[in-house]
């Protein structure tokens, strides 16, 4: 993979985010509903943490993962520039995994407001470090599982409205499986303990605890690792048929 | 050898898109790639370019092969798709850069070469306008500008006349025609007097087959056995043109005479000959000995839609 191709592609996406209104639109509707819940609960609740905040993006980024990305590949697909894209000297992997970076670098801009509320919050109260910057790997790693799946459901299709709902499925159910192990408990312990692994919440659940652990960290890097091969793939596809 | 192309098919499921065809292009040529629509030119760029992978067969560009070393193929080919698919919402030089980027060039290439294509294409006053805002016309000059934003040694284009008005087809074509000088081009089109104009060798493709392919001046000469010659003259009422026809058929060569029609005085006919040497001078002759006044004998020259009708009509 070059590197160079990687960062060319990671600009022009970046740049386009910023040229149309979908970065601003993300950005200010991520706010506003985030900010709505994180100021109604912090005083209610009295505790000066940020937790509103670890536990409500997640929430959000199921929406706002599929919204992101879902033109990202699919628009290239209907619009034909793909095929320029593919019959210049750039690898499949290369076009991935650089408007991958891409979403990701979006969703960094869009979290880094949210230091508004450490720095208030630590203004009025004692913020448990380790436990805050836990939450923001746990966040970044999160988002990273949540857009490279939709940028593989980006990948099948040429209809946006197709990639989004396609890749909220796959994340919707990431994001639920570790919900209905509750149902499973019949199934034994191996099943369970096979969902639970596979569950997003389950590893963010350890992280925002300010626990870092090999397997939460090997989890991260397969999926994304797993989406992105299956995206890659998807765009090779026409070379085999 | 530019391109070579070695008993290549594409079968999409059971449809054959391109059946076995096989042919080479020269450095410094303009080759026409001419069928009906359906016929198998996209499938064929497309495989030469590296988008698609043949299902048989191989293509070779600059000697290298496009399943093996296809990278290497993709740095030398400049390739316009057709439709012209661009980044609406980028602008010229935007755009042109990042072509050049994916292209490989070095960075401090790149704006020199952008300014280049700026100037060849003819785009210095929309430089800085967005693609979706742009005329037709620019937005394929773009295109073409992208394509050889790297100076490939060999530039793919699919239709790119499409869609333009009758001035700007001009100007693409007399582009293309100085883009011949120093490089290989392999265009598609099934606009005809196109390839009569910019191509110097070309190739009739029909149902994913090879129909014809030779220089343009070759393919008008021979492909039919003679030549058709039209007579009109006049003559006095007593002959009826079934009577003028037999005495033609008597001259030496003829093959078929069929009468064409009448206007006030004068009777028109067809001539064909068998040979394609010309007889008109015999036909003169048998007017004068005859007493009818030629007023009209001319021979037609093959034009390349009848030649493509005929390849591509057949079964």
């Amino acid at each position: 993979m070059s590197l160079t191709n990687v960062k060319h592609i990671f600009l022009k996406e970046l740049r386009s985010f910023f040229n149309s209104p979908v970065a601003y639109i993300v950005i200010v509707v991520f706010l506003v509903i985030l900010g709505w819940f994180f100021t109604s609960n912090l005083f209610i609740a009295n505790v000066s943490s940020l937790r509103t905040l670890f536990e409500m993006t997640p929430f959000l980024l199921l929406f706002f993962a599929p919204a992101i990305t879902m033109r990202l590949i699919s628009e290239e697909k209907k619009s034909g520039t793909l095929e320029l894209l593919i019959t210049r000297p750039v690898r499949e992997s290369e076009i991935i995994f650089g408007k991958f970076l891409a979403a990701w670098a979006l969703y960094f801009f869009t979290l880094l407001p949210t230091l508004i509320y450490f720095v208030t919050v630590s203004m009025i109260g004692k913020l448990d470090i380790g436990v805050v910057l836990g939450g923001y790997a746990g966040l970044f790693f999160m988002g990273a599982v949540f857009l490279s799946v939709s940028v593989f459901g980006s990948s099948i299709t040429e209809n946006q409205v197709v990639a989004f709902i396609v890749s909220f499925l796959i994340v919707f159910a990431l994001f639920m499986l570790d919900k209905v192990l509750f149902y499973m408990g019949g199934l034994g312990g191996v099943v369970v303990s096979v969902f639970q692994y596979l569950s997003i919440d389950y590893h963010f659940s350890n992280i925002e605890r300010g626990v870092v652990d090999t397997r939460d960290i090997v989890y991260y890097v397969s999926a994304v690792t797993i989406a992105l091969s299956a995206g890659t793939t998807v765009l090779q596809r026409r070379r085999w048929v | 050898m530019s391109i070579q192309v070695t008993n290549l098919s594409k079968y999409y499921g059971e449809t054959r898109a391109v059946d076995d065809i096989s042919f080479e292009v020269h450095s410094g040529e303009i080759l026409g790639f001419l069928g009906p629509n359906g016929a198998g030119k996209t499938t064929t760029m497309r495989m030469i370019t590296c988008y698609l992978a043949p299902t048989a067969g191989a293509v070779k560009v600059e000697g290298r092969n496009i399943q093996y070393d296809s990278l290497g193929v993709r740095q030398m080919v400049g390739y316009l798709p057709e439709q012209n698919p661009l980044y609406l919402d980028m602008n010229v030089s935007e755009y042109l850069d990042y072509s050049a980027q994916l292209q490989g060039l070095e960075s401090r290439m790149v704006p020199r070469r952008r300014r280049e294509m700026i100037d060849v294409c003819g785009l210095g006053e929309m430089m800085h306008k967005d693609l979706g805002q742009l005329s037709k016309g620019y937005r394929q000059r773009v295109g073409l500008a992208a394509a050889m934003i790297h100076d490939p040694r060999v530039l793919i284009l699919d239709e790119p006349t499409s869609g333009l008005d009758p001035n700007q087809i001009v100007e693409i074509r007399s582009l293309i025609h100085n883009l011949g000088l120093e490089k290989t081009v392999v265009l598609s089109t099934h606009i005809l007097p196109e390839v009569q104009a910019t191509c110097d060798r070309v190739i009739i493709i029909n149902r994913g087959k090879i129909a014809a392919d030779a220089p343009i001046a070759d393919l008008q000469r021979g492909l039919r056995g003679g030549d058709k010659i039209t007579l009109e003259l006049l003559a006095p009422d007593s002959e009826t043109p079934q009577s003028i026809s037999v005495i033609l058929k008597n001259v030496p060569a003829v093959d078929s005479v069929t009468f064409t029609g009448e206007t006030d005085r004068s009777k028109k006919f067809s001539i064909g000959t068998s040979r394609s040497q010309d007889i008109r001078g015999d036909i003169f002759r048998l007017c004068v000995e005859k007493g009818w006044v030629a007023v009209d004998l001319h021979r037609e020259q093959t034009s390349l839609e009848d030649i493509f009708r005929e390849l591509t009509m057949q079964a």
